[in-house]
């Protein structure tokens, strides 16, 4: 591996710019025209794009992205099914691969990190892998080019911050609050605080993700961080059927506060 | 101490580890420290061991089975497990968890539950520590073992129904994580089986060796040596771990018996979900498949990662038994020796009959881990 991937370089790019990044979540096969509202996201404004491959067991989502994994499955949306659909989708932004650790321990790590990379898919988020389980994960993915983006929480000592970022590609995921990803009223000074201590600690983009859900509370944490993730916000767009140019709606939301404010 | 102690990250071989989000792994980190540093300190023995004799009443006995002996053509031991206060093995463990969490500092005790009895025994160790109590149980549970749903709020904890996926076991575990990853810094999490992310399946496998380690010695009064066979049932697999800890070493064959429907050593193939790597029933993709079993404590499509490993290297085998024949052994152990079991350890019985001419003048020691109070309603719509 030789210097940054597509997603860290992006991101860095925006930061030099004084811009702050972000990246919306689209659940893969959730609904017939979700690659539409995956180039929509793009279209508007999204530095990357994160694909959900949904999984039976999301212990760390709530429950808008449990609904959409749930409608997803039942429609017959598989891993290989999304990959598919993602290969020759040229949307302009690199695209992030959002699952479970059994989705690839099931395909084989090697294969899935292939099926990754042969998708045009840039980096991967597998948030029940933590640093010390990550190894042969990202061995596979590294020598594919995939950027695993490892995650920080705000109960990781001070002492395992530098170990997690060092270990992660692309950014690193600084979980806004103690909890599952969804929508909540106000955001939690939990957000602000693991960006802090991770700029504090590295140099690798910064992005907050569960509990950012409006454009306000996107503006807010990014006065810490490099850019945020929006999750649940846009899923639960999906969920209401609002289409491509709904979500593209909401994603220009977020990207014009962020442009305002920085 | 008989069985092996997982390696470094919690491994059983290829199976186990701690596949956790992020915001968890300080808390298992913490929870693995403080387990050891309690399990060699005398003061903690001596608080657990008194619970164990004065308040669940340990050691359960071993009962001969004179009358099913005879009709199966074998010798059968029952280790008491029933005969526990709440009703089965998983008082041993919460009671141990539980002076755990005590120690720590916690003040909320936070379960899953399938049948109901991890979290009756789990709100009972919770009303006698003065610790509040959270139990999950999936919306099919909840209606099948409505006893326990009442009992567990009898003693004062909140039972909070699951009614995503399968809305039974796996559903439950996957409510309470999501409740530990924001609730960490208050909630103890009182895992009721031996799986999970480490320390949980050595650390429950430890509070369940007491089965093994008494019926070892009850085992040498009453045969003069070890039994042939020692079964148990398996979802997770507890009780079985508990009961093998005390005859690893010994030439015993150790059978673990699963439901048909929820047979994840039998059908499954390795995969990583509720926290570590093990035999797991899934499809072709990774999406976990829903266990069926009429048992709700086994209604499990994973376990316990010891058990993938005790199979792999073949100390263990594990055979599985369909619901008809569960219903069968039941109602067997019922008539004959006037002991109506749960419906987890009748699958072990329900595998000693099926294969009792195989099981011919063999002693066959098996874990009788619940009595069948909270089936009772259940069995009745099956055998109306």
């Amino acid at each position: 591996m030789s210097g940054p991937g597509a997603v860290e370089t992006t991101l860095r790019e925006r930061r030099d710019s004084g811009g702050r990044g972000l990246v919306p979540y689209v659940t893969g096969g959730l609904g017939g025209d979700w690659t539409a509202t995956v180039q929509a996201a793009a279209a508007a404004g999204a530095d990357a794009i994160e694909i959900g491959i949904p999984f039976s067991d999301p212990v760390m989502d709530g429950p808008t992205i449990q609904e959409a994994n749930d409608r997803a499955l039942s429609t017959g949306a598989t891993p290989s099914g999304i990959l598919d659909r993602l290969r020759g989708l040229d949307v302009g932004v690199p695209l992030v691969v959002m699952t479970y650790y059994n989705i690839a321990f099931r395909a084989g790590l090697k294969r899935f990190a292939a099926a990754l990379a042969g998708s045009g898919v840039s980096g991967c988020i597998l948030p029940d892998l933590p640093l010390e389980e990550v190894g042969p994960w990202a061995d596979a993915a590294d020598a594919t080019g995939v950027e695993t983006i490892l995650l920080a929480a705000p109960t990781t000592p001070d002492e395992r911050l530098p170990l997690i970022c060092e270990r992660s590609r692309g950014f690193v995921y600084g979980v806004g609050l103690l909890g599952v990803t969804g929508v909540r009223d106000e955001l939690a000074s939990s957000a602000c605080t693991i960006a802090d201590r991770l700029k504090a600690v590295t140099d690798r983009p910064v992005l907050v993700g569960v509990g950012v859900g409006t454009p306000e509370q996107a503006v807010e944490v990014s006065d810490h961080a490099d850019g945020v993730v929006v999750g649940s916000a846009i899923v639960q767009r999906m969920l209401d059927g609002a289409g491509p140019e709904g979500v593209g709606a909401l994603v220009s939301e977020f990207r014009e506060a962020l442009d305002y404010a920085f | 101490m008989t069985l092996a102690n997982p390696g470094p990250g919690g491994r059983f071989g290829e199976f186990g580890g701690r596949f956790v989000p992020e915001t968890l792994v300080p808390a298992c980190v913490e929870l693995e420290e403080a387990f050891t540093q309690a399990w060699v300190d005398p003061v903690f023995q001596t608080e657990l061991g008194t619970l164990l004799s004065e308040y669940a009443g340990r050691p359960s006995p071993v009962t001969e089975c004179p009358t099913l002996s005879e009709e199966l053509g074998l010798r059968l031991l029952l280790k008491r497990e029933d005969l526990n206060h709440t009703g089965s093995h998983k008082i041993n463990n919460v009671l141990g968890q539980g002076l755990l969490a005590r120690r720590m500092g916690r003040k909320r005790l936070l379960a899953e539950t399938g049948a109901g009895q991890h979290g009756v025994a789990t709100a009972t160790a919770a009303a006698l520590l003065g610790m509040d109590c959270c139990v999950y149980m999936g919306e099919v549970d909840v209606r099948r073992q409505e006893l326990n749903v009442f009992r567990m709020r009898l003693l004062g904890a909140e039972v909070r129904t699951a009614t995503s996926g399968s809305r039974t076991l796996k559903d439950a575990i996957n409510e309470a994580m999501r409740d530990w990853v924001a609730t960490v810094e208050s909630s103890y999490y009182c895992l009721g089986s031996v799986m999970g992310p480490h320390p949980y399946p050595l650390m429950v496998r430890t509070f369940q060796e007491v089965i093994g380690t008494e019926a070892r010695q009850q085992c040498q009064d009453l045969l003069g040596g070890v039994p042939d066979v020692v079964c148990a049932s398996v979802g997770g697999g507890s009780n079985a771990i508990g009961i093998f800890s005390g005859f690893a070493d010994s030439d015993s064959e150790l059978v673990g018996v699963e439901p048909a429907g929820g047979a994840a050593v039998g059908r499954g193939v390795p995969g990583v979900v509720h926290g570590s790597t093990s035999y797991l029933m899934q499809d072709e993709f990774g999406q976990v498949l829903e266990a069926e079993s009429i048992s709700a404590g086994l209604d499990y499509p994973g376990v316990g990662p010891e058990h993938s490993y005790l199979a792999a290297t073949g100390r263990a085998r594990y055979e599985s038994v369909t619901d008809t024949e569960v219903v069968e052994a039941f109602q067997l152990l019922s008539r004959t020796e006037g002991i109506i079991p749960a419906l987890e350890p009748a699958h072990a019985l329900a595998w000693v009959s099926r294969e009792r001419n195989a099981l011919s003048g063999r002693s066959v020691l098996l874990n009788l881990s619940g009595r069948g109070d909270k089936d009772v309603g259940q069995m009745m719509e099956i055998l109306a």
